[in-house]
């Protein structure tokens, strides 16, 4: 696969003066179709439009209001959420996010040919700008860019929280950005409000709308599944026929070395997350101005939602009912929107560079304490090969000796490792003595971090590593029995990691695809023989998934002792905090991650849909119970893969 | 009037357009007010709008190819009995060929430089009632297929032969049904034989001091009974309304029998309206023979008008509030700039009723002053009947209401040119084709709160297909809102492009119409407001009524046509 090329554009930054750079004439681009109207203007038409009227007239009938009252109401949440175009405040940011930026990291990379494409887009078609969201950077990068190429500012959904945040905030919603509640699922005006306002955004073409498919940040840098709302929102003017098309731009945005990144470690171990105010920021910023590396921003190909439509959306439900009328989402148009999120999650996944940094951990994590250096450069270079045969994204120069390479990304991650006497220790994991609560705790801190950056590869190893994991479990050569097995881990890990839905037989193909193309497999018809070379492959590629494997399956243990009859999810959360505590005082596993909080969820998440657990709506909120039969059989399919036998090796 | 009439073009024979000697294009003949003008203006836009050239040019064949026709199979029994009718008939091959289609581009380029695979085996020129009933029942017989045929102006190959329907196919002409057979002053009714032509009905009715404002575009070729089968609106429906506000009652002989109702009433309460069977049967139960329809008095006085809007979004919400107050004149057509560029295209040298208002003063009043862009303005057309007063009271009414959406009035030379164009139109698609270039114009019909949607998207829909399909020029694709209604408006379109370059342009334009009808339907347009289903709208027709209405037509279908005596396989 063709990918572009990438230019770094703080090499200018650097050279000239920042004050003219903020300074300079920015003239964006608009969509063909624009009619200039200001924000005011917008919010008018917004409280005025059919779509948000009908919501109050309805809502006042219902409740006895006063119509005026709930239009009060609409105005003064239009305000909370409105974006407020400054150029001021915009010519503020490029100052001083340049200053900030050069000092953070060393290079900004953009793949100048994704931009183009996407200037090209803005004048077409109104556009959607989906990246994925690691860091707070995730979107002052973005609109830095975009006004760096001269391109019309987007206009943001972020999250409320950034509302707390006094001057922030305000430079922001002055910067284009608006915001919208976290939650608000039973307010209806909220959501009326909300979504005409975006939509009316996106039908006048007044700027590229922004926002995560993940809903927050990745805590572990997996790409978290997507969320559906706000991309029904945005599909609506289309599926209407409102505008003739609109255009989804994935964007990976990948960190060397992420800002937050002992902070995720901290909340994934349930250390509550310091709320995020201005002054919290500010002190992170201080404490953390050292080195974070380079930043690739990759602008994906835009993609057509008319083209992505044509032949899946059946007309009709649009027809026949008025077009301001809330509608509920009909099925295919459902199932069509979810495609769409996941399509596009796994074109961000396709276009994140990795970094070496990435290999290093993956590596380290399956060679603890310590690994030579020498054996981690060998090591490294083996997994870089693999990695770009599964499809994985490099910007590792040619002429870039693996020595160097890992040397200075070992630099970088002096709070994650440290090289003493040519070993490359992961921090905090030599101290043997003293199983002690606290040492467990900071060495899980460092285990999550440095998982973090292992995560990044496993969407691109998913699907060959489960093959191998499905091949370990069954010791079998039988290509059903394989495959079968396969299908029971992608089910269960369907929240961990991006699936396309439904298309199970095909990931499994291609998983065998893979290993077969980098020689750990062989395939034929009815069977599937790991290759004698291939075995070492095969097992680290498994191993890759194991803290995943062990987490959920001490999650089924945890689950299988538990007395309670029904938990909420918190009880559910502290148990098993409280269980893995105990079985890594023992030593009993070494599985750390089975602490992080994400992992725990999944799992939740997981058995709730695979029918082990149920989940259950009382006054107070979400309550739990387990079917203890459901769970025997989990555990047993998970079992089957212990006692740890050596993977069968075909004769050849 | 096959005579008089082309064989393989739109209209006239003596009414073409031509590009003269000096390189500069010319209306022929004597029939139009546009005839035998000079229109300097038109090579240019073909030159730029469509990237037409005057050096490349087709000259298709100038006669039938008679080697070429399909043989004319008929059963020698059936002959004998025909005789015996005394019903004139012919097996003439141009006779024939001239039945076996109607206006769509594909039969027309067919005629150019190709031949139908299947064409009627016989005509047939009924002269009343009772001949149709005789034929109907020979038909019945010898089992024969029947296509009736009146003016042949269809433009959804409703008059295409199946072309493996295995029995001898009669063209059922109509023609020399064609007189006026009563007038009923009292109750402001006439009864007419089908077959009568537009303009003949009323010439006709207009010596008596009537007339029936039924004035579809195609008036001037097109019947009464033709109007019936294919469920046609006219240009003044404001006034007089549709084919079905119209008909009083109507009389169509089946293979069953003839069907009509006992009375002759404004409306009645007699289980579902057997006319709505009728009307847009499209020939697939039987033939209309006699109708009756309302008349008025011919207005006393007419007047055209015209408006100019900033944008084509505020002339559509002028044309809805219009519609809403209720108060349209009798026609009133909003075209977009394409089609108001295209109109100034047409403009002919001689300085006459023909000044464009683009011209000297006002084109400066207008840009500089109203800050209108020329490349955004739209103008809408007018016509006014009524008596005089009146309807000087209605154009200040309706100029008033423009006012409030930025609309100015433009005069009526305007308006009258833009009526008098809808005339000639369709003549330019016959220049068209001797220069690479084909067209085809359709419509639909679209809520109001779809309008602006419906055609940015569907001339947008165009544009990329054209661009998909590999058409080197960008095509013109325009549309005017043609009718206004309560609960929405109808809609027209033209496109047409330049195929050079391309090796299958048929097959290309095919793909596009079927994309631009997509598009319709998607943005919750119907699947025609009046040219009908024909077979070039089949595919749609389960989703455009749903199974069951499907099921209930071909159940009546099975009643009154067992044996498909009338199987030209429109519509179902
Ligand atoms: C330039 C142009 C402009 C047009 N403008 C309009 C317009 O403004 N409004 C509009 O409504 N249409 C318009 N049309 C379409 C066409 O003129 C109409 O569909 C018209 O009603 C067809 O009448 P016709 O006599 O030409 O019928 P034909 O074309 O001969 O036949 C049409 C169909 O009706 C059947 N049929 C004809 N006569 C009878 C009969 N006596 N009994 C039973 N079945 C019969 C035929 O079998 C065929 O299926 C236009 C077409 C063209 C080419």
């Amino acid at each position: 696969k063709k990918r572009d090329e990438f230019e770094d554009i703080l090499e200018e930054r650097r050279q000239s003066s920042d004050l003219r750079y903020a300074m300079k004439c920015y003239t964006p681009v608009i969509y063909k179709g624009l009619s200039a109207c200001k924000p005011s203007a917008i919010k008018n038409s917004v409280l005025q439009s059919e779509q948000v009227q009908y919501v109050i007239k309805q809502l006042s009938k219902e409740m006895g209001e006063s119509a005026d009252i709930i239009q009060e109401e609409a105005t003064e949440i239009l305000d909370e959420m409105g974006h407020n175009l400054h150029i001021g405040a915009i010519r503020f940011f490029a100052f001083s996010l340049s200053k900030i930026f050069k000092r953070l990291f060393q290079r900004v990379c953009v793949n100048e040919e994704g931009i183009q494409k996407l200037q090209q887009a803005i004048q077409e078609h109104p556009v959607v700008l989906l990246p994925s969201h690691r860091s707070y950077i995730d979107f002052l990068m973005l609109s830095y860019l975009l006004y760096t190429y001269d391109l019309a500012l987007p206009v943001i959904a972020a999250g409320m929280d950034f509302l707390g945040m006094k001057i922030v905030g305000e430079l922001l919603r002055r910067s284009g950005a608006f915001f919208m509640r976290r939650s608000f699922g039973g307010n209806r005006l909220y959501w009326a409000v909300f979504a005409e306002y975006v939509k009316t955004m996106l039908r006048n073409g007044y700027a590229p709308i922004e926002f995560f498919l993940e809903g927050t940040r990745s805590r572990t840098s997996k790409t978290l599944t997507p969320k559906f709302g706000l991309l029904s929102i945005v599909m609506e003017p289309f599926f209407k026929r409102e505008v003739f098309d609109t255009y989804l731009v994935p964007i990976s945005i990948s960190y060397e070395r992420i800002l937050e990144e002992s902070l995720y470690a901290y909340e994934l171990l349930g250390v509550p997350k310091p709320k995020e105010s201005t002054s919290g920021l500010l002190k992170a910023r201080k404490i953390l101005s050292d080195n974070f590396g380079s930043i690739h921003v990759y602008f994906g190909q835009p993609v057509s939602l008319r083209t992505l439509a044509s032949g899946r959306i059946n007309r009709c439900p649009y027809n026949l009912v008025p077009r301001h009328l809330p509608q509920r989402l009909s099925e295919d148009i459902q199932e069509f929107v979810t495609d769409v999120a996941y399509k596009m999650e796994l074109l961000q996944i396709e276009n994140m560079v990795l970094s070496p940094w990435v290999l290093i951990a993956s590596v380290l994590l399956q060679n603890l304490p310590a690994i030579d250096f020498d054996v981690l450069v060998e090591k490294t270079l083996w997994l870089k090969g693999i990695t770009q045969v599964f499809g994985g994204f490099f910007e590792w120069p040619d002429n870039l000796c693996a020595n160097k390479a890992v040397t200075s990304s070992l630099a970088l991650h002096t709070n994650i490792v440290s090289l003493v006497n040519g070993q490359v220790v992961l921090n905090d994991m030599g101290i043997e003595d003293g199983a002690t609560e606290e040492l467990i705790f900071k060495q899980a801190l460092s285990i999550l971090m440095c998982g973090a950056y292992r995560n990044q590869l496993l969407n691109v190893f998913v699907r060959p590593s489960l093959v191998a994991v499905a091949l370990q479990m069954t010791q079998s050569f039988r290509k059903e029995e394989i495959y079968n097995c396969f299908n029971f881990l992608r089910n269960m890990f369907s929240d961990e990691f991006i699936f396309f839905p439904g298309i199970a037989l095909k990931d499994f193909e291609e998983g065998c695809f893979l290993l077969t193309k980098c020689d750990v497999i062989q395939v034929t018809p009815q069977e599937i023989l790991v290759t004698e070379k291939g075995n070492s492959a095969a097992s680290f590629l498994a191993a890759m998934f194991r803290p995943f494997m062990e987490g959920y399956q001490i999650i089924c243990r945890y689950l299988s002792k538990e007395t309670k009859e029904t938990f909420t999810e918190k009880q559910f959360i502290l148990g098993i905090r409280n269980f893995a505590f105990q079985l890594l005082e023992t030593g009993s596993t070494q599985c750390y991650e089975v602490l992080s909080s994400d992992l725990q969820k999944n799992a939740l998440a997981a058995f709730v849909r695979l029918n082990v657990m149920k989940k259950m709506k009382i006054t107070s909120g979400l309550t739990y119970t387990v079917n203890k039969e459901a769970l025997s059989k989990t555990e047993e399919m998970f079992e089957s893969q212990i006692p740890k036998r050596k993977l069968v090796t075909a004769r050849l | 009037r096959q005579e008089i009439l082309k064989w393989n073009g739109w209209g006239y024979n003596d009414s073409k357009f031509i590009f003269n000697k000096k390189g500069q294009a010319e209306f022929t003949g004597k029939r139009y007010r546009l005839s035998g003008m000079v229109l300097p203006i038109l090579k240019e836009w073909m030159e730029k709008t469509l990237g037409a050239s005057l050096e490349h040019k087709i000259t298709s064949r100038t006669s039938l190819n008679i080697s070429d026709v399909p043989p004319s199979i008929v059963n020698e029994e059936f002959l004998q009995d025909l005789r015996a009718t005394k019903i004139s008939y012919s097996r003439e091959a141009e006779d024939r060929v001239f039945r076996a289609h109607g206006h769509c581009l594909h039969e027309i380029l067919v005629l150019r430089e190709g031949m139908f695979k299947r064409i009627p085996d016989i005509v047939v020129w009924p002269d009343c009632h009772d001949d149709v009933v005789k034929i109907v029942e020979l038909a019945s017989k010898h089992n024969l297929c029947i296509i009736p045929f009146g003016g042949g102006t269809s433009v959804s190959s409703a008059l295409e032969c199946p072309a493996d329907e295995r029995r001898t196919i009669v063209s059922l002409d109509t023609s020399q049904m064609n007189r006026i057979l009563w007038i009923d002053e009292r109750n402001l009714t006439a009864h007419i034989e089908a077959g009568i032509i537009g303009q003949d009905l009323e010439r006709q009715l207009g010596e008596s001091g009537y007339c029936t404002g039924h004035e579809p575009d195609s008036m001037e070729f097109s019947s009464l009974g033709g109007w019936v089968a294919t469920r046609a609106s006219g240009m003044k429906k404001n006034i007089y309304g549709n084919i079905e506000d119209l008909v009083v009652h109507i009389k169509m002989v089946t293979p069953r029998g003839v069907i009509e109702k006992g009375c002759q009433v404004p409306r009645m309460s007699t289980g579902p309206d057997i006319h709505h069977f009728i009307m847009g049967s499209e020939g697939t139960l039987g033939v209309v023979t006699e109708v009756t329809i309302k008349i008025r008095p011919t207005p006393e006085y007419q007047k055209y008008g015209s408006v100019v809007f900033p944008n084509f979004e505020r002339g559509v919400a002028c044309l809805r509030e219009i519609a809403k107050q209720r108060c349209a004149p009798a026609s009133i057509r909003l075209v977009d700039n394409a089609q108001f560029q295209f109109g100034h295209a047409l403009k002919p040298q001689v300085a006459s009723i023909f000044t464009s208002f683009l011209d000297g003063l006002k084109k400066f009043y207008i840009t500089k002053f109203k800050g209108f862009d020329p490349n955004e303005l739209c103008v809408a057309t007018l016509l006014f009947e009524g008596d005089r007063e009146k309807v000087l009271q209605h154009e200040k009414q309706v100029y008033d209401i423009a006012a409030k959406f930025g609309g100015l009035a433009a005069g009526e030379d305007n308006g009258q040119r833009g009526y008098m164009l809808t005339f000639v139109i369709a003549y330019l698609r016959d220049l068209g084709l001797d220069y690479y270039v084909i067209g085809e114009s359709f419509e639909t019909s679209v809520p109001w709160d779809r309008v602006i949607d419906l055609c940015r998207n569907v001339k947008e829909r165009i544009v990329r297909e054209c661009k998909e399909k590999g058409v080197q020029f960008a095509p013109f694709s325009t549309c005017r809102v043609t009718q206004t209604y309560d609960a929405g408006a109808c809609v027209y379109f033209y496109f047409a492009f330049n195929y050079r370059g391309i090796s299958d342009p048929i097959h290309v334009y095919e793909q596009i119409e079927t994309a631009a009808r997509e598009e319709i339907l998607a943005n919750g347009g119907s699947l025609s407001h009046h040219h009908g289903v024909g077979k070039l709208r089949k595919q749609w027709m389960k989703e455009s009524i749903s199974d069951v209405g499907l099921g209930m037509l071909k159940s009546v279908k099975a009643y009154v046509d067992p044996n498909n005596i009338f199987g030209n396989r429109n519509l179902l």
